[in-house]
């Protein structure tokens, strides 16, 4: 850049002449808008707003002018280039929008495709079914209990009333440990979970059992010497059979839906009595087969047999240190694969049991 | 028990139009569980008609067999204009003039298809005559049924009659499955009163009957061990005809309810069991030798029964014994010699009452459940046996001739009844249902009650028949099933405010959920394994874990033992899913495991009239094996699938590791995972779990040798843990951690190493020497190659620093990460790679 020169005659600086700024801002315009994409643009840009460009270096020439012929030539270079900076910056966000745009759609992918990387895990739904059975109870205000798989002899049967030669004795088909005599055998029903309970909390006690117990039947379609049963036991002031009916009721309603009802039918069970068997109303036709056709699942009768319940007999209350004058109570036991195939339908008792992950994995963590 | 509903009417005056399903229906509401409904009968459509055969003409076939063509009278409704019909037979066994019995063309036999006049063996069969089988009486098919002169009903029918009244072909069968405590209801006379009861009509007793007074001149009778037989009568029939055939009525009924008709005499004495409840003995009186003697066996005595089994007696067994020793076991079945045979004449009729207690050991000793133990241990009524050997002599004598001998033994007393009195609002309380003090009283009368009122109380005399009344509940139960359990009203409970689910409770369902989430799918397997699993495992002949509680009686003699780890159960189960093609399995279990207690003794078995002693209760305890909780995983094949996206990635010991670790984190746990060598797991790739000191688990690969046995894929990952030490380790409360603000300074070593060294101390010296400015240390590669060389492995490390008042100066980091630098160095003889 050359310094300030008096004898300078600005009309004669060619680069500031107004034409030739004119031609300069044209040019810089036509430019612009006609640069087709980014990459253009910043040619463009460089060209016309860089240093190098024709009107950066007018810009510079102003110096060389008599200060009266600057601020007319500042002005007309300034106003040249903030005309072309504008249109620069127009131009990018037009060409940015054109830019995200086109990137949009060239990297569409195909959702379709399948992400099956990561192995897929399920809880097995007898898990989750003892689950959702014991926060039914939860929720009332009732406690979980549990107790041991290989159980003393006395708790699965004598304190139950069910005596050494007491004939019911023989329908559970036990497994006894060895030795022979030695009082443990592998629990026959959650039941003994009552007897603990009692003997281990002061009542009040709404205690809920989920577990597992054990019979000797094969394994065929309908049976499996190793299943699941639930268990209740309420022992409290003034309980009745009316209460034991309203359990039911809500038990049933929340695990088959609203309006399934129950009902109950005279029975025998050692460690209660009044004793009784409990039906559900068919929650397929609802009972109302055979009025309308034929159900498959209770095969017209309009109820489903669930599960044994009853008054405690107020001899285990006794065996276990409850005073029956001041205490009654009410316990039932419900089969949890018999209640998990009626709810979703499974047709063999195999399936539950064999572990195939096809089985288990439509379950998910939660059914 | 099956009752044919026409045998029931006989003693309850049931409404004509009850059907079987209607009264099934409202027993079952009184306590009756209904097992089947049975119509035999149903399915047969006439004509089924008696015929006399007129002609034979026997014709030998090419293929060796003899047919007959017959002409047969079927009375003159049927009969062509030739006065009979021609039909073929293959059966030989009738002759000329016999009556038998005829479905003519369009009729309809139990079974195949209509009968239609047919051409076979070059005749027109226009009809068929039928054997017992195919009327569904009996099984024998290689017969026809030729009707009896001798039976009354047969004797007085002519050709044409139906032969479906005749043969009772028709009726309807109830079957109940009854419960232990309703003896009463395992006969007609049980079942009748309950109908009664259902329909509110009157009930006619047929135990009721004149009996004469016992006397000394009956078949002598000595009762030795009166606390296991209580009553014992004999009654005697002498000159009955063995040959004499047991009338039609009689062995349908007998056959219908379930029981095979064999003779006249064996038929009757269960026809009476049948009818009243009441298991009766009938002896052949010319094969006892002496007076029936009533004991307990001796030890080494044996006997026959009548199952054609030999028997070794033990010292509880009640026995029936004569002269010459045991001929039965008493209540439960006969010997064979004094049994009822085709040429007994003179029949001495037992009927007793045996203590259940007694009957049902011996049974099940025997393993001999019978129709007559079945009722003797559950409890017959004490009352019956004198009018139930009057019944047996009167249908002996009134269908086989002969008389009954003047004789009458009765030996022992009926047990007193008992009495039970209960508050008349105990059945109210304990049911719920509005039932006022006269509503109770009549229901217990209803149901054969003696009561007494006074005032607010009732003393209560049950029936002989219900043995099963003891305690005021029961009398709730018998006036609850008339009310009807249907009117117990729905009441749900306030139950005091709980406490959720226990914290261990909620930590199993979070080790179940973290497995799931982490791609592990649950499986519950059986706990019974044996010892081929444990050599399959390869453990040691000294391993703990063949130290098992064991099952007396398993399903299976191969696995006897319940299992001490859940590996066996979980490898079984991949097995079956790669077996079915699923060959990339992550499995998991979570389940108690059984170890024995050493030295523990047997557990007691405690009284039931009071609650046990806290010394008796330990005692019980302490005979209970040791059940913890532990959970497993097994994977093999990919855990990461390849796809689109690239290859994928094997399942492999490392896996294996972190679904421990990812159990430990989902409680908040710290583990240790170490090098170990323990079976089944690759000793080269094995880690312990160690938690606070105690090994808890192993993880890692298993044993090539262990997945050959067990049918898995080599390189199968396995892991298991005691899930209840872990969950013990959970801190109930974790504490907040507390952490700076301040930029992080990272820095990224590498540290060359022996081959053998364990990463995981190299990390800890790292942390030990970088100082309290270290925030984490991350092994983030493992190189081996020429570059390091042999027997050498490069570790990279990253660790972070962060100071928790200040912005730490480049100086302070480069010294703390050379100090740490060193220590690896002097401890490790790590060499730093810069």
């Amino acid at each position: 850049m050359s310094g300030p020169n008096t004898d300078y005659d600005p009309v004669e600086v060619t680069p500031l002449r107004a034409d030739e700024v004119e031609a300069m801002r044209e040019a810089a315009l036509e430019a612009i808008a006609g640069a087709s994409d980014l990459e253009e643009l910043k040619a463009v840009r460089l060209a016309h707003a860089g240093e190098r460009s024709p009107l950066a270096l007018a810009n510079r020439e102003i110096g060389a002018l008599p200060p009266q012929a600057r601020k007319e030539a500042g002005m007309r270079v300034g106003q040249a280039r903030g005309a072309v900076n504008k249109a620069l910056a127009a131009r990018q966000t037009v060409l940015d929008a054109e830019h995200e745009a086109r990137m949009l759609v060239e990297e569409t992918v195909d959702v379709t495709v399948p992400w099956d990387r990561e192995p897929q895990g399920a809880r097995h739904p007898l898990t989750t079914i003892q689950e959702l059975v014991a926060d039914v109870f939860v929720a009332m205000g009732w406690e979980v209990g549990e107790g041991p798989e290989v159980e003393a002899e006395w708790l699965n049967f004598d304190a139950l009333n069910l005596g050494p030669d007491h004939p019911a004795r023989t329908m559970q088909d036990t497994f006894w440990l060895e030795p022979a005599e030695g009082g443990v055998v592998l629990r026959t029903h959650t039941s003994p979970v009552q007897a603990r309970t009692m003997l281990t909390t002061e009542p009040p006690i709404y205690v809920i059992v989920p577990g597992r117990v054990y019979r000797t039947d094969e394994l065929d379609a309908t049976h499996t010497p190793v299943f699941h049963q639930v268990e209740g036991l309420v022992v409290d002031k003034g309980i009745s059979m009316a209460h034991l009916k309203g359990t039911l009721d809500h038990f049933a309603e929340a695990m088959f839906g609203e309006g399934i009802t129950t009902r109950f039918r005279p029975s025998y069970f050692p460690f209660t009595e009044p004793s009784a068997e409990v039906d559900l109303v068919c929650f397929v036709c609802r009972g109302q087969s055979p009025a309308v056709e034929e159900c498959r699942t209770c095969k017209g009768e309009g109820w489903i047999e669930w599960g044994g319940c009853g008054v405690v007999n107020p001899r285990v209350l006794t065996a276990c240190g409850i005073d029956s004058s001041v205490y009654s109570g009410f316990a039932f036991g419900m089969g949890l694969e018999r209640t998990l195939m009626f709810r979703h339908g499974i047709e063999d008792m195999r399936d539950i049991v064999e572990g195939d992950v096809r089985f288990t994995l439509p379950f998910g963590m939660e059914i | 028990m099956r009752a044919p509903l026409s045998w029931l009417r006989e003693y309850v005056d049931l409404p004509a139009d009850v059907t079987a399903a209607a009264l099934a229906h409202r027993l079952t509401a009184l306590g009756l569980k209904l097992e089947a409904l049975d119509a035999p009968g149903s399915d047969l459509r006439g004509p089924l008609v008696v015929g006399r055969v007129l002609s034979i003409e026997e014709e030998p076939q090419k293929n060796g067999k003899v047919i007959r063509w017959c002409r047969v009278d079927v009375g003159p409704e049927h009969n062509d204009e030739d006065g009979g019909r021609g039909i073929v037979c293959g059966a030989l066994n009738f002759a000329v003039g016999d009556l038998v019995v005829v479905v003519l063309p369009g009729g309809v036999l139990p079974g195949p298809s209509p009968i239609t006049a047919r051409k076979t063996y070059g005749h027109v069969s226009d009809g068929m005559i039928c054997s017992t089988k195919e009327l569904g009486i009996g099984d024998d098919h290689g017969g026809i049924l030729v009707l009896d002169p001798r039976l009354d009903s047969d004797a007085a029918v002519k050709p044409g009659d139906d032969a479906i009244a005749l043969l009772h072909l028709r009726d309807d069968v109830i079957e109940f499955e009854i419960n232990p405590d309703r003896a009463y209801a395992l006969s007609l006379r049980g079942l009748a009163r309950e109908a009664a009861l259902a329909y509110d009509v009157p009930f006619r007793d047929p135990a009721v009957r004149e009996v004469p007074t016992p006397n000394d001149s009956g078949y002598p009778v000595r009762v030795e061990a009166p606390d296991g037989c209580p009553v014992f009568a004999t009654r005697t029939v002498t000159g009955f005809d063995p040959k004499a055939p047991t009338p039609r009525w009689l062995a349908r009924r007998v056959q219908l309810a379930g029981m095979r008709p064999i003779s006249l005499a064996v038929d009757v004495t269960n026809y009476v069991m049948l009818e009243l409840g009441q298991p009766i003995h009938g002896y052949d009186g010319d094969r006892l030798s002496g007076p029936i003697v009533v004991r307990r066996a001796e030890p080494g005595e044996r006997l026959t029964t009548l199952d054609d089994v030999k028997r070794d007696l033990d010292p509880g067994d009640l026995l029936i014994t004569d002269d010459r020793g045991p001929i039965g076991l008493a209540g439960v079945m006969g010997g064979q010699e004094t049994e009822l045979g085709d040429t007994t004449t003179h029949v001495v009729i037992e009927a007793a009452y045996f203590d259940p207690v007694s009957i049902f050991r011996t049974a099940r000793r025997h393993k001999l459940p019978s129709e007559a133990s079945k009722r003797f241990e559950r409890g017959v009524d004490p009352l019956l046996p004198s009018y139930a050997a009057d019944r047996v002599a009167e249908l002996l004598v009134a269908h086989g001739g002969g008389a009954i001998s003047p004789g009458v033994t009765y030996v022992g007393r009926p047990p007193e009844g008992r009495t039970v009195t209960m508050a008349a609002t105990l059945p109210e309380q304990i049911t719920g249902i509005p039932t006022d003090a006269d509503t109770v009283v009549e229901h217990l009368r209803a149901v054969g009650c003696t009561v007494a009122v006074d005032g607010d109380l009732l003393t209560v005399v049950p029936p002989s028949w219900r043995p099963d009344i003891t305690d005021p509940y029961d009398l709730v139960e018998e006036v609850a099933r008339i009310v009807g359990y249907d009117q117990v009203p729905s009441v749900l409970p306030a139950a005091p405010a709980g406490r959720g689910l226990t914290r261990a409770q909620r930590l199993r369902r979070r080790a179940g959920l973290a497995l799931a989430g982490a791609g592990y799918v649950e499986v519950l397997t059986y706990p019974f394994v044996g010892q081929a699993d444990w050599d399959s495992l390869e453990l040691a002949p000294d391993d703990d874990r063949r130290r098992t509680v064991r099952v007396a009686n398993p399903l299976s003699e191969e696995e006897p033992e319940l299992r001490t780890t859940l590996v066996p159960g979980l490898l079984k189960t991949l097995a079956r899913n790669i077996g079915r093609g699923l060959t990339d399995a992550s499995l998991f279990e979570q389940a108690p495991v059984f170890l024995p207690t050493p030295g523990a003794g047997p557990a007691p078995i405690l009284g039931v009239d009071r609650r046990p002693t806290d010394e008796e209760w330990e005692a019980l305890q302490a005979a209970i094996p040791h059940q913890p909780r532990h959970v497993a995983v097994v994977l093999a094949g990919e855990r990461e699938q390849s796809g689109w996206w690239g290859k994928g990635r094997p399942a492999t010991w490392a896996d294996a590791l972190e679904a421990v670790r990812t159990l430990a984190r989902s409680f908040a746990v710290e583990v240790e995972l170490r090098s170990a060598v323990y079976a089944p797991w690759h000793p080269g790739r094995c880690a312990e779990v160690v938690l606070e000191g105690t090994v808890i688990g192993h993880a890692g690969e298993l044993h090539p040798r262990v997945c050959k046995a067990f049918g898995v894929p080599p390189r199968t990952a396995v892991a298991e843990v005691d899930l209840d030490a872990l969950m013990d380790a959970a801190v109930p409360v974790v504490p907040a951690p507390a952490f700076s603000t301040y930029p992080v300074a990272k820095e990224d070593v590498a540290l060359v190493v022996d081959a053998d060294i364990p990463a995981a101390a190299v990390a800890a010296t790292l942390r030990e020497g970088a100082g309290t400015l270290l925030e984490s240390v991350r092994l983030f590669d493992v190189y081996t190659g020429a570059q390091i060389g042999e027997g050498k492995k490069s570790l990279a490390f990253a660790m972070r620093f962060r100071a928790p008042d200040r912005t730490l100066t480049d100086a302070e980091v480069a010294e703390a990460r050379e100090a740490a630098v060193a220590l690896a160095a002097e401890r490790h003889g790590a060499v730093h790679r810069s």
